[in-house]
């Protein structure tokens, strides 16, 4: 499936909630919940993405190609989205990810979570696999 | 319903912002000690200024520009009224608490302090009463010492006479904490520095809206307030000082109005306060303050308290039975002193404040979440944050009950 694909998909199954933001919350924490656990060895200093409130751990592997990542979040709703970030991005090539147009997280009504909130992690970790990929990228060019 | 609850019921339709709708439930808006709503009255005279009266102040020989420093001086002499200062010329107006606290650490801090002097701050100050004096501290080579609080969030009185010696020049200390709403007693904290000849600043951010002033009484030097956390608009403060420390203290920003004559061999400045108020000031903000300051004067402090204690001690006993409930202390509530503005912080087990927070949210609940400012208090703790409600005079004991059935569901899951 394609990253495009994936966005639409996600947004389908929001579009359930219609205006209910509770039940949204509830649904984003039970995703968050079926992440696969993250190996400890990897949550550490060097593979955090601090927000202000909440952090995420950020794995990245490159295999065949494609990017793979293992996260992890110290709240629950943000542990959610991180899920549906790796659900768009895991398993895609750098380019792929860097033509990216992500517009699923305003779709489903979570925009606040992005932007100019330094409160969160999850906006900086969409910062950081896009840095992931352009320097793979860079390198692959070099 | 008592009297005071149907009182407060009418009182509140004053606050239009509060009749809507959040996430598709009536907003409850318990984020009061983050900023107060403003009463439409307070925004009416915002937009007549401007509509009617709008006009640089102090200077030009025309009507509008009379009207318009007349308006802007008659808050300044309701300040006085309102805090009991001896003098109007006491009260400056400043952007708020942070900058009437930079202003104090910055002229008075950098002309009174030398190398080895102790300036005392207490544990549970906002960053914004921490970092000024570090600041300067460090310039001059200063000391900085730190109260320490007991767990319930008192102030250790016996460790702060202890720390006072003839070395400590000044004690600056909030006079209720934003993240965990105990008022401390700042009489006896301003009498026993005054006996070792040290000079106070009080951080009353908080305090304005709750707790009746009376500056003179209280024998304060300093005391800084925030409009905007007093049902006036954002961007205002007020700094108050006794006449001789302000004439003691070189201005602080240099500009138009702060001047008395300007040449290049030399400028000498006005007086005060216009030595401290360098350029064309927040005029609107200021005028319509005026209007906040009478709304609170005409509900009057102690009916304020009386009521808002009544949100606190719901939500408290609330917690309690929840938890009595849950068999486990599930809810830890932070800050317990005796005596209390209407504050409450808390945390849930399991839970972090940023779920919790936005959980709310869906809700139409606004708290705050996070360390509040209060970085050195939450490792006190050995917590990252905790969410805090705070309450106002048009919050209604039902919002508290729906603030209490949404924390049962979050602590429950």
């Amino acid at each position: 499936m394609t990253t495009t694909e994936i966005q639409d998909e996600i947004i389908d199954d929001f579009s359930l909630f219609d205006e209910d933001m509770e039940s949204k919350l509830f649904y984003l924490m039970d995703l968050g919940k079926k992440l696969p656990a993250m190996p400890s060895e990897h949550q550490t200093e060097n593979y955090i993405v601090k927000g202000c409130q909440s952090k995420v751990w950020l794995f990245p592997v490159f295999e065949d190609g494609k990017l793979f990542f293992e996260a992890d979040s110290n709240t629950e709703i943000t542990k959610g989205l991180v899920s549906l970030l790796i659900k768009v991005w895991s398993g895609k090539t750098p380019e792929e990810i860097m033509a990216t147009d992500l517009y699923f997280i305003e779709k489903i009504g979570m925009s606040r979570m992005i932007g100019s909130q330094r409160s969160n992690g999850f906006s900086s970790m969409i910062k950081q696999i896009k840095m992931y990929a352009f320097a793979l990228l860079s390198k692959e060019n070099n | 319903m008592t009297t005071a609850q149907k009182d407060f019921s009418v009182i509140r339709e004053e606050f239009p912002i509060l009749n809507q709708k959040v996430n598709g439930h009536p907003l409850i808006y318990f984020d009061n000690a983050a900023t107060t709503q403003k009463p439409a009255i307070v925004i009416k005279n915002l937009g007549a200024y401007y509509l009617i009266n709008n006009s640089n102040i102090h200077r030009g020989a025309h009507t509008l520009a009379d009207r318009a420093t007349g308006m802007f001086e008659a808050t300044r002499k309701a300040v006085q009224a309102f805090i009991n200062a001896p003098e109007a010329e006491e009260c400056i107006f400043t952007k708020g608490v942070t900058e009437g606290i930079n202003l104090v650490a910055q002229t008075w801090g950098r002309k009174f302090l030398q190398e080895g002097d102790e300036v005392i701050i207490t544990y549970m100050e906002h960053h914004s009463n921490i970092v000024p004096w570090q600041m300067i501290c460090e310039e001059k080579g200063a000391i900085l010492k730190v109260v320490p609080i007991f767990e319930n969030g008192e102030l250790d009185l016996e460790a702060y006479k202890n720390l006072l010696s003839a070395r400590t020049k000044l004690v600056s200390c909030v006079w209720a904490s934003n993240a965990l709403g105990t008022i401390n007693p700042i009489k006896e904290i301003i009498d026993l520095a005054h006996q070792n000849e040290a000079v106070v600043l009080i951080d009353g951010a908080q305090a304005g809206s709750h707790i009746p002033i009376d500056v003179q009484a209280m024998d304060m030097d300093f005391l800084v307030l925030s409009g905007h956390k007093l049902y006036g608009p954002t961007g205002l403060g007020v700094l108050y000082g006794k006449r001789a420390l302000l004439e003691a203290m070189p201005p602080y920003q240099g500009g138009g109005e702060m001047i008395r004559e300007v040449s290049f061999s030399g400028t000498t400045y006005n007086d005060i306060p216009f030595k401290f108020e360098a350029g064309t000031p927040n005029i609107a903000d200021v005028i319509a303050f005026k209007y906040a300051l009478e709304f609170v004067n005409q509900i009057g402090k102690e009916t304020i308290i009386e009521f808002e204690n009544s949100l606190l001690n719901r939500f408290v006993a609330g917690i309690d039975s929840l938890n009595t409930k849950f068999g486990s202390n599930r809810i830890k509530l932070i800050g317990t002193a005796a005596n209390k503005v209407a504050v409450q912080s808390f945390t849930i087990e399991g839970k972090h404040h940023f779920d919790i927070g936005m959980m709310l949210d869906a809700k139409g609940i606004a708290v705050r979440t996070g360390h509040h400012c209060t970085q050195p208090l939450m490792d006190f703790y050995k917590i990252e944050g905790t969410v805090r409600a705070s309450f106002a005079f048009y919050n209604t004991l039902k919002e508290v009950d729906v603030l209490l059935e949404a924390l049962e569901k979050i602590a429950s899951r």
